[in-house]
């Protein structure tokens, strides 16, 4: 059986654009805003990436860092994270929801309970920013086990050899950070730059699906999208940090900003 | 599974394949975009120790830059003091720059010459990472970058101005708790971003495995020369020796430990217990916290059930940090060496006696290991041996000093 990340990629290639793919973090600014968020983003956006925060992020910009500071703050823990996938899940059961964190809190947990809690609540993938190839094969075999998408990375610091055998060990979708920087850094690189080191990786095996996140805005984004899906992360957390800032409500603002984004890529 | 430490081989070197020590510490928990600047550090490094070209020319910047070695002295006033056990000193701090961060951040230079780089950063704590480091740049001509807590720049405001003064840009690193475990993220999180054109140098034996060894491989230097001084001063290695250190990230005692890790003297290792009467300390090896990831490896670090990365406090604020290398992890499980704390307040206490008895005025940092000293010392017979580690000056310190207890000697 195919994966909702399998067909949410076959739906945009139908209609000949990229996946757009968003990311927030769960809890910001509330448990509540973030559950209304999603809800509303779904409409515009094809994949959601939810981050589980975490206190020390080691490859995260300012404004993600803000999101997961606001989160933590009012006190979410990884039992609400799976809440709110659930209730999402429960009202979208196909919209593909990929959680993104890092590794200490699946330590923690225990990676079988926290697999068996991806797996009830409805997460379709993981992102572990700090879990790279090969030291996560046995953790991707049993997610593989348990048909949720273990997604890997590659950067523009990634030598070709290491690429193919990522790649080979990947499954659904695969991730291509644009540029070396933390999330949220400006695009530093020319869209062209990024798109010829992305048809490079798609040459190694044109079959899977590659998406590009790190700096994309609504500024760069309609330049990179001849890419299966493109990433949208920090300019959402700004967009939050903004609003909470102007008074105004953070989820019709999101919803807009989401809504516009579509609209650069279709 | 029981830990064992092997004979005849470095520590450094005692890892697997996934580089984990004792198949549960270090390892490399890094980004994605990290694994090839780290891949080819590592293979540069094992390339240069093997090195003779590259060794000799450590040496001479160990022997004529750094001052190797430093003096080895009985502390006959505070021995006779206590009574007991025999105290001395390697005085580490009468290194150039004034603490054992001086070998790291050399080495480091050195490396980064030969990688071709021609920017360093680093992180810094009590602000001798970030001193020594700036110092060790300005040498060897390269450009330096310091993050730094906002917390601790304030306290460690004489190291601040030193690295200023050696042309060094400081980064003051404003989220979280404002001290090393910030510093330490914010640096990763520029190299992340840099890591083409820029080396980076982490102050202490933790992080991505490449960095604990080069930490190690380089303080190292300490116990070479000690091992020396012991055997010219007794003619052989006591029967019965201690040897004292603190343990923040752990740099000094690795290498004050290192080449008598064969031998039969045992290592006790003092972490920081913070200030009596609060639930606030850094001392995971000694209070039982849980293994968990930081700054790229597992290690026992102090974290709420979650996993969240907890805060801690400590006068020291060299120490003032949450984990613990992994080399002091695989130590403590393979039963090498015992860790311990002391208080805020040992530590003052410590610092005011040594100094006044003796010619050394040790920082807050080795305060913590004369504490531990002072403790047993008069409960050991005057056979046996203690040597501290004195790997820090107390001038740095000074406005803290005189805030805590009213004045400040040297």
């Amino acid at each position: 059986m195919k994966s909702n990340i399998a067909l949410a990629f076959e739906k945009c290639k139908k209609k000949n654009r990229p996946a757009l793919i968003t990311y927030t973090v769960a809890g910001d600014n509330t448990k509540k805003n973030s559950l209304k968020i999603l809800d509303k983003i779904s409409k515009h956006a094809d994949i959601l990436e939810l981050g589980f925060p975490h206190n020390t992020p080691i490859a995260d910009g300012g404004q993600i860092q803000g999101s997961s500071h606001r989160a933590l703050k009012n006190g979410i823990k990884l039992k609400d994270v799976f809440q709110i996938v659930a209730k999402f899940k429960k009202n979208n059961p196909l919209k593909p929801l990929i959680l993104m964190g890092y590794y200490n809190l699946i330590y923690q947990n225990g990676e079988n309970i926290f697999l068996n809690s991806c797996k009830s609540s409805g997460v379709d993938g993981l992102i572990i920013v700090d879990l790279p190839y090969p030291e996560n094969k046995s953790f991707s075999n049993k997610c593989k086990a348990k048909s949720i998408n273990f997604i890997q990375l590659l950067s523009p610091t990634t030598s070709k050899d290491r690429m193919k055998k990522i790649i080979k060990d990947s499954h659904d979708m695969i991730y291509y950070i644009s540029m070396l920087s933390t999330t949220g850094g400006k695009l530093k690189v020319s869209a062209k730059k990024i798109l010829k080191n992305y048809n490079k990786i798609k040459r190694i095996n044109p079959q899977k699906n590659l998406v590009i996140g790190f700096g994309i805005t609504d500024k760069t984004i309609s330049s990179l999208k001849s890419a299966n899906g493109l990433v949208v992360g920090s300019m959402l957390c700004k967009t939050i940090t903004n609003s909470l800032k102007m008074g105004q409500n953070p989820v019709t603002k999101l919803d807009k900003v989401v809504y516009n984004l579509k609209k650069k890529i279709t | 599974m029981k830990l064992k430490i092997k004979k005849k081989v470095p520590l450094i070197d005692q890892h697997d394949k996934n580089f984990m020590y004792g198949g549960k510490f270090g390892g490399n928990y890094i980004p994605e975009t990290l694994k090839k600047p780290i891949d080819d550090l590592t293979k540069l490094f094992e390339r240069l120790r093997k090195d003779k070209k590259f060794l000799k020319e450590r040496d001479n910047y160990f022997k004529t830059y750094i001052g190797a070695p430093t003096p080895f002295i009985k502390l006959e006033n505070l021995s006779d003091y206590l009574g007991g056990a025999q105290i001395y000193a390697k005085v580490v701090s009468e290194a150039n720059g004034g603490a054992h961060k001086i070998y790291n951040a050399t080495v480091h230079c050195l490396i980064a010459k030969k990688a071709g780089k021609k920017y360093v950063v680093g992180d810094t704590g009590a602000g001798y990472a970030g001193k020594m480091l700036s110092m060790a740049a300005k040498k060897f001509g390269l450009k330096c970058k310091i993050f730094m807590g906002a917390k601790d720049i304030k306290r460690q405001r004489p190291n601040v101005e030193a690295m200023k003064k050696n042309g060094a840009l400081i980064v003051p690193v404003t989220t979280g708790s404002q001290t090393l475990v910030d510093a330490v993220s914010e640096c990763m999180r520029y190299w992340v971003s840099n890591c083409d054109t820029t080396h980076m140098c982490v102050g202490s034996t933790v992080g991505p495995n490449i960095f604990i060894k080069i930490c190690a491989w380089s303080t190292a230097q300490i116990s070479r020369e000690l091992i020396k001084q012991v055997k010219d001063e007794f003619g052989s290695i006591p029967k019965k020796l201690k040897l004292i250190n603190c343990v923040g990230g752990g740099s000094s005692a690795a290498g004050f430990w290192n080449e008598f890790m064969d031998t039969n003297a045992e290592f006790i290792g003092v972490e920081a217990g913070g200030p009596q009467n609060s639930k606030l300390h850094a001392a995971p090896l000694t209070n039982g916290s849980k293994i968990g990831i930081l700054h790229g490896a597992a290690q026992y670090v102090i974290q709420d059930k979650e996993g969240q990365i907890g805060l801690t406090e400590s006068i020291s604020a060299g120490l003032d940090y949450p984990g613990i290398s992994p080399l002091h992890c695989f130590l403590k499980d393979a039963k090498r060496a015992k860790y311990t704390s002391a208080s805020d307040e040992d530590a003052l206490e410590a610092y005011q006696l040594v100094s006044k008895l003796e010619n050394i005025s040790p920082s807050l940092e080795p305060s913590h290991a004369f504490a531990e000293a002072i403790r047993i010392a008069p409960k050991l017979q005057s056979s046996e041996v203690i040597i501290v580690n004195s790997c820090g000056d107390s001038l740095k310190d000074k406005d803290i000093i005189k805030q805590k207890i009213g004045s400040y000697i040297r």
